[in-house]
């Protein structure tokens, strides 16, 4: 055995090692940890009608939450890559901001905007609109929070490509929408993909900012990783596995979904 | 025919074009030739739509197209870097503008078909731009800006990104395509000698203005100016003035007009036999004769000659 073999071997066994030890064993361990009662112990503590809510609203609010940052997202790289204006900078660090600050943080200071005591809430609760301790408060904190990944997603990919080819597109007869249609976006789809699956990973995961808005009010309120944190401080720990089970579920779902919209003929 | 008046463009504090007027007669292949910087890009771009031009008017076949954008000027456009749509087949791509102007599947086929055949890609139709080679990709590219029948064609360094032979090809391949179209076309390069044996109007663009307007020959035995004279061919600088080395002269007496010079090194290039002299004043002097020439003068170093020039000259500021 060489020297360089040697060498490789030891780097991969470290690279195993390490993500066995961060990653494998502890997901292996909620999955191991779900089933160590059995297959119906998981389906009754997964059929409690608060945890059924809690998977509707849960993917409810990531369905309104994902979109919204997609369509923005795509819109926002698009004026940021493509754009000359004043201001750029600014957009550019207002869309870091939720990487920036503490999920808790987030939460706090949209109560301080749509609680009834904050300056747009009061306004809105007279008005018959609830915001925070309700399910709009919710979508709002999700937004938040998932808001930059489509856009730094898509933002290198469209620099890379440059606006040669749009510009042809354009010479060619295209009018904007298709030239956006049938050049930018085809161009720009993976990065569009791995920004939703990050976004849908932050939407279905978030705690902290939902955690604050929501109430926790069961059967309303209670969004999956609300359900895992309760069930855990009540000693519920099977109960709190089966949910995590669903959350991973809901994620790889959603890597499936992607890779189906997989380019049919990949040429690069 | 294009008429462009008075354009001016500044990106910043760059002014890449000055004021800059031009006509480019309907079924001519003018070349826009120049050193990178001169603005000859940019005025092919303002012509195209792609560049906004800050004053100035560009009139194409009669109608005024300075406001207009570059889908409705009807032109094609080709790009130094291919632009090819690279999630598209070659069929696709030659489709596209046909495509978006919602033509009959049919009547697509089939142009599609003609096209590809003109321009050498009969067999790549399904192929995708990763699979073809540089010069194929350029050739798709003027098959996809011709297929909408565009009244003017540009060019932007077409041929720029390709290696010296395959430039060579195409070169002559595109002066017989242009035989056949007859499009009005506009060829932008920084190479004079694609400009000489592609273009049959050249405008030479030095530093944001049109320098000479006029043919190959035109422009090479009448220089405007030293910067025309310079780009163009070899130059050496005789006295106050740009000569060709071609152009001189050298004889063993005295001559009405000559000077006296000597001679420093004569090099031996085949046919072809390069002398460096020195004049009276100190200045260098390159001379370029036949081996014929060079035979009967027995040039030797130290030989004091008179020189004089027989060609086209243009002054130089001393």
């Amino acid at each position: 055995m060489t020297v360089e073999r040697r060498t490789r071997f030891g780097l991969r066994a470290v690279a195993l090692l390490y993500l066995g030890a961060l990653l494998a064993v502890p997901v292996g361990l909620v999955f191991y940890r779900t089933f160590e009662h059995g297959w119906g112990a998981f389906w009754d503590s997964i059929t409690t009608p608060a945890a059924i809510h809690a998977f509707q609203l849960t993917l409810e609010i990531a369905l309104i939450a994902v979109p919204l940052n997609t369509i923005f997202g795509v819109l926002a790289a698009l004026a940021l890559v493509r754009g000359r204006f004043r201001g750029k900078w600014l957009i550019e660090a207002l869309i870091d901001i939720p990487f920036a600050v503490s999920p808790i943080v987030i939460g706090l200071s949209l109560i301080l905007v749509y609680g009834s005591s904050g300056w747009l809430g009061s306004w809105l609760i007279s008005n018959g609109i609830q915001v925070i301790f309700a399910v709009p408060g919710m979508v709002l904190a999700t937004i938040f929070v998932s808001l930059p990944f489509v856009v730094r997603e898509v933002e290198p990919v469209l620099r890379e490509i440059g606006d040669e080819q749009e510009q042809a597109a354009a010479t060619l007869g295209a009018n904007a929408r298709q030239t956006f249609m049938r050049i930018t976006l085809p161009a720009i789809r993976w990065g569009i993909a791995y920004g939703v699956v990050l976004s849908m990973a932050r939407a279905i995961g978030e705690f902290g900012a939902v955690s604050v808005v929501s109430g926790k009010i069961s059967g309303q309120t209670e969004t999956l990783t609300l359900i895992v944190e309760k069930r855990f401080q009540n000693f519920d720990v099977a109960g709190a596995y089966a949910a995590s089970l669903l959350l991973v579920v809901i994620a790889l779902v959603t890597l499936f979904a992607m890779t189906l919209i997989k380019p049919r003929k990949e040429h690069t | 025919m294009i008429t462009v008046q008075d354009i001016s463009k500044r990106f910043g504090d760059f002014e890449a074009l000055h004021g800059v007027s031009l006509e480019i007669p309907s079924g001519s292949l003018t070349a826009l030739l120049g050193p990178s910087g001169s603005g000859k890009s940019t005025l092919l771009r303002v012509v195209a739509g792609l560049e906004a031009p800050d004053s100035g008017t560009v009139v194409i076949d009669g109608r005024d197209a300075t406001g207009l954008p570059p889908q409705k000027r009807g032109i094609g456009f080709v790009f130094q870097h291919y632009a090819a749509f690279k999630h598209m087949s070659v069929r696709e791509n030659v489709a596209f503008g046909l495509r978006v102007r919602k033509r009959p599947k049919t009547e697509v086929d089939a142009r599609v078909k003609e096209l590809l055949g003109i321009v050498g890609l009969g067999g790549y139709a399904d192929r995708y731009p990763s699979q073809l080679s540089g010069g194929q990709r350029q050739r798709m590219a003027l098959a996809r800006a011709l297929a909408v029948e565009p009244s003017v064609l540009l060019l932007d360094e077409p041929f720029g990104a390709l290696d010296a032979k395959v430039r060579a090809e195409l070169r002559a391949w595109l002066r017989r395509l242009h035989d056949e179209v007859h499009v009005t076309t506009v060829l932008v390069t920084h190479d004079q000698e694609e400009a000489m044996e592609v273009a049959d109007r050249i405008a030479v663009m030095n530093d944001g203005n049109i320098e000479q307007v006029g043919g190959p020959r035109e422009l090479y035995e009448h220089p405007a100016t030293p910067f025309v004279m310079s780009f163009l061919g070899p130059v050496t600088r005789l006295g106050s003035s740009l000569v060709r080395p071609h152009d001189i002269r050298i004889s063993l007496h005295e001559e009405a007009g000559s000077l006296q010079a000597q001679v420093d090194r004569v090099v031996h290039l085949g046919f072809e036999v390069r002398a460096e002299l020195t004049l009276g004043d100190g200045e260098g002097l390159s001379v370029q004769l036949t081996r014929g020439e060079a035979e009967e003068l027995e040039l030797a170093e130290g030989d004091i000659v008179h020189v004089r020039c027989v060609g086209p000259r243009t002054s130089v500021p001393v």
